[in-house]
């Protein structure tokens, strides 16, 4: 929004000299008690989480100004922490749904007397036309859409003003909880139709800059590069109403000017830190530093498949042996995170995921299998990682680099600046060896595989290929958890991970967040940005 | 020359920039495809897939051939239209309109601060050599140039806003209660005053002065350098000893005399000081989160945004070609020996 929006929507003419109000925020603004001022590395790009090129920061817009059909229940983990919980939905927009007996449809009854923040009703068509949009628009969207059998408008009912349907190609377990994540956000359909063009029937040139939803925050401002200001809507029906009235989001590129604003006291949360500064403050004593494990994800090392050497499952092996897991988890990592390695066995006990792989630092046994392979006499081979990871990764690759050379192979360090990594990892998958750190949206093992084990999917980046894993992964993908057959499907894939290792796990990273003693309500989302709907402030 | 002649030459000299910056328009174009990096998987997103790629790769326009991606940005140029930045997500004009003057206020303050420091010591450097104040100008220029500007800067906002609470937070060009004054120029302090409100100008002003000084510290070396260096020699040279036997007034013959004939290097070296900053000043926008256009610069080289890209190299050539006409009017000016058709 635009200054001069800003002053239209105050209901003041465009002379602002009379009204000091227009000139300050008001006082409390700077900061307190009901206002909620985050400091974050980056900003959005867009208002539309459809839009192409969207980046991630865009999320936390979709998040808080728009409603989805249900969201998700929160659970509180072993540390206090809030996270949410993905296995149990609860209403948002909608007020109740009912899959039938035969799992192919799903009916949701629209919530009474919500509306849009422009007063109009809340309908089916509105939920219609957004779905709509999802799968109709490309990309990131419908990819997502996709992943939980959503595919096609014809999927979609309106069958009256309060009555959604959703026809479903094939029942799958993920349907329901990919209706909470981010993308099926549900737009005023009318306003959106109102501005949209015949070249763009989507109306995405005019939801990209304002956003038209229903959801517990309004936009005040969006100054790009600097910063976005919410303003709760008080009409809103779809939730518990959120105790902030207010949040800043400023970006601050240096975490280090980031650290000191919290540490002044000038910010009330404070994102994306190294892990190095958020144990200090821990250690501190002073904030409140949140760290919840971030689902599905794992800070690991890729073994390229079409690399000679990696090409021998015991040379693999031999490498899991030799990563120096402690001393990366320490001196990298500085232990935001959960071990991922000293597995007891290699058939799991568990399908819990992820969960420690069954190596340790042992260079005598990794010494060994080299030799059983045939590569006694080592190898050379490049190591990569993203330089827009270095906080982390360079130490940990200088590290893993160390303790190869032990075992006779010669690493070299390459860096490869962000924007060429996805070319060079994921789409051209030349990377003989690299540090990955793919975390998936929805928490299955069998998702994870979808992304990253089975052949030539993107996040494949180790070329790897294997009929069984092939097989069990789109079996399991679309079977519910308690399915009797799923269990035992689960254990051998996680098996089958173990013993061939083309991904070695180090460990699962925190999200880390940085707050003043007095903010309450941190929630952690699969999607890793605020949700600032559940925030509050004590009074000091 | 009259007045006449002096615009005919000025226009004749804006004339002469439109090939070089032509040449710049397609040399940008083609570096900017030559980067590495495929833009299109980046911007498709973290779950792309093939198809999804492919989708983004037509909808920016990369599937065509450079030819014909170059006429289109030929011809949309020709309109005034820079296109949109993509990881932005507005246009590039918009982009440049937003940023431009966010750099220029920080670089003008930098630099009135710089010359406002470097002039003085340079003169005083340069009027006794081998004094304290000669020494003291050796040691800023020293310090000026071997400390990194992130490093001066971190210790400002460390020095003054963490430690001694004296300077605003480092929140960008604006604290977090105020609201930008209606831009006409784009300059948040001019455009506060212009709008007569004193508070906002205030605020602006206070959020731009740690900013300024680390990035007026890193040029002060060059200026102050050349001051003195340019003094020396012109004080040394025949006609001030002339005039300093003639019995001419001390300040006299150092100002009307000497710093004059030496201003001529000293502008040389300020035009040269002054685009270096505007472009580069990405460390000092990263530490104070300022706005501006340097760091828009890198973020786009970074992701392959291309338009950005383009729209900014060509923001800075014209800027370039004003400034350098600007510094060699400002010669005649100084000195009316100096033709400019020189």
């Amino acid at each position: 929004m635009r200054r001069r929006d800003f002053l239209k929507t105050m209901g003041a003419a465009s002379s602002a000299a009379v009204i000091p109000f227009l000139r300050f925020l008001p006082a409390e603004a700077a900061g307190r008690d009901d206002t909620l001022v985050v400091v974050s590395g980056n900003g959005p790009n867009s208002m539309d989480i459809q839009r192409k090129g969207t980046n991630r920061p865009s999320y936390q817009i979709a998040v808080n100004l728009y409603d989805r059909l249900v969201g998700y229940s929160t659970k509180t983990l072993a540390n206090g922490s809030l996270m949410y919980d993905y296995s149990k939905l609860e209403p948002e927009a909608a007020e109740s749904w009912v899959v039938s007996p035969d799992g192919k449809t799903i009916t949701f009854k629209m919530r009474k007397g919500a509306t849009f923040w422009d007063g109009a009703p809340i309908t089916a068509y509105d939920v219609k036309w957004s779905f709509d949009r999802a799968v109709s628009l490309g990309g990131f969207p419908t990819v997502q859409m996709k992943a939980g059998a959503l595919e096609k408008p014809e999927q979609f009912e309106a069958l009256d003003a309060d009555t959604f349907v959703i026809k479903l190609l094939r029942p799958s377990k993920l349907t329901l909880p990919d209706l909470g994540v981010p993308v099926p956000i549900i737009f005023n359909s009318e306003l959106a139709k109102k501005n949209a063009t015949a070249d763009d029937p989507w109306a995405t040139e005019y939801l990209h800059r304002t956003p038209a939803g229903s959801g517990a925050f309004m936009l005040e401002r969006w100054d790009p590069g600097q910063q976005v200001v919410y303003k709760r809507f008080d009409e809103w029906k779809n939730g518990v109403l959120p105790g902030i009235s207010r949040v800043i989001i400023r970006e601050i590129p240096s975490a280090s000017t980031r650290r000191a604003l919290l540490e002044k006291g000038d910010a009330d949360v404070s994102l994306e830190m190294p892990p190095k500064d958020f144990a200090e403050l821990n250690a501190s004593g002073k904030y409140t530093i949140t760290g919840v494990p971030i689902e599905n994800s794992m800070i690991s090392i890729g073994l390229n498949l079409n690399f000679e050497p990696f090409a021998n499952k015991l040379v693999r092996q031999a490498v899991a042996y030799s990563v120096p897991y402690d001393q990366i988890f320490k001196q990298a990592a500085f232990e935001r995170g959960i071990p991922m390695w000293g597995g007891k066995s290699l058939t799991p006990a568990t399908i819990e995921w992820p969960q420690p792989f069954p190596y340790d630092t042992d260079y005598d046994k990794a010494k060994a299998l080299l030799k059983e392979a045939g590569y006694e006499n080592g190898f050379e081979v490049p190591l990569s990682f993203n330089l827009g990871l270095a906080q982390w990764s360079e130490p940990m690759c200088l590290l893993l680099q160390e303790s190869l050379e032990k075992v006779g192979i010669k690493a070299t360090l390459e860096k490869i600046p962000g924007a060429n990594w996805r070319t060079a990892a994921l789409v051209e998958k030349k990377l003989p060896m690299h540090i990955k750190d793919f975390g998936g949206w929805l928490n299955y093992p069998d998702y994870y595989s979808f992304w990253v084990y089975q052949k030539d999917r993107l996040f494949n980046s180790m070329n790897y290929s294997n009929p069984e894993v092939e097989k069990i992964t789109d079996i399991t993908l679309n079977m519910e958890v308690d399915d009797p057959q799923y269990e035992p499907n689960i254990k051998k894939l996680l098996s089958i991970f173990f013993e061939d290792v083309p991904l070695i796990p180090v460990y699962q990273p925190y999200l880390d967040v940085a707050m003043q003693k007095n903010v309450t309500g941190y929630e952690y989302y699969a999607h890793r940005q605020l949700d600032c709907r559940s925030f509050g402030k004590v009074s000091a | 020359m009259n007045r006449n002649d002096k615009l005919r030459i000025i226009f004749g000299r804006l004339m002469q920039a439109i090939p070089s910056i032509i040449g710049i328009i397609i040399v940008t174009f083609i570096l900017t495809r030559a980067l590495p990096g495929d833009p299109a998987v980046y911007f498709a997103g973290p779950a792309a897939t093939e198809k999804s790629i492919q989708e983004v790769r037509v909808s920016l326009g990369l599937d065509k051939g450079w030819l014909e991606q170059f006429w289109i940005y030929a011809t949309s140029l020709a309109t005034g239209d820079l296109g949109v930045s993509v990881s932005t997500g507005l246009s590039v004009k918009e982009e440049l309109i937003r940023r431009l003057p966010a750099s220029l206020e920080l670089t003008f303050l930098a630099l009135i601060f710089s010359v406002g420091v470097a002039l003085p010591l340079g003169i005083a450097a340069a009027t006794r050599p081998n004094s304290w104040v000669d020494q003291l100008c050796r040691l800023v220029v020293t310090a000026g140039v071997s400390l990194p500007v992130f490093f001066t800067g971190l210790f400002m906002v460390y020095l003054f806003y963490y430690i001694l609470g004296i300077a605003p937070a480092p929140l960008g060009r604006l604290d977090i209660i105020y609201l930008s004054p209606p831009t006409v120029t784009g300059f948040y302090t001019i455009d506060a005053l212009l709008d007569g409100d004193f508070e906002t100008f205030g605020a602006a002003f206070r959020q731009l002065i740690l900013p300024a000084i680390t990035l007026g510290i890193f040029t002060l070396a060059p200026l102050a350098r050349m001051t003195r260096g340019a003094m020396l020699q012109v004080l040394s040279s025949d006609f001030i000893r002339t005039a300093r036997a003639s019995g001419l007034k001390r300040s006299t013959v150092l100002y009307s005399y000497a710093f004059r004939n030496a201003l001529l290097p000293i502008l040389t070296t300020l035009g040269m000081v002054f685009s270096f900053m505007l472009g580069s000043n990405v460390l000092v926008e990263k530490v104070f989160a300022w706005p501006g256009i340097g760091s828009f610069a890198i973020e786009a080289l970074i992701v392959s945004d291309y338009a950005a890209v383009q729209g900014f190299v060509l923001a800075m050539a014209i800027l370039y070609v004003l400034l350098n006409l600007t510094i060699d009017i400002v010669y005649t000016l100084v000195d009316p020996r100096v033709g400019l058709e020189s």
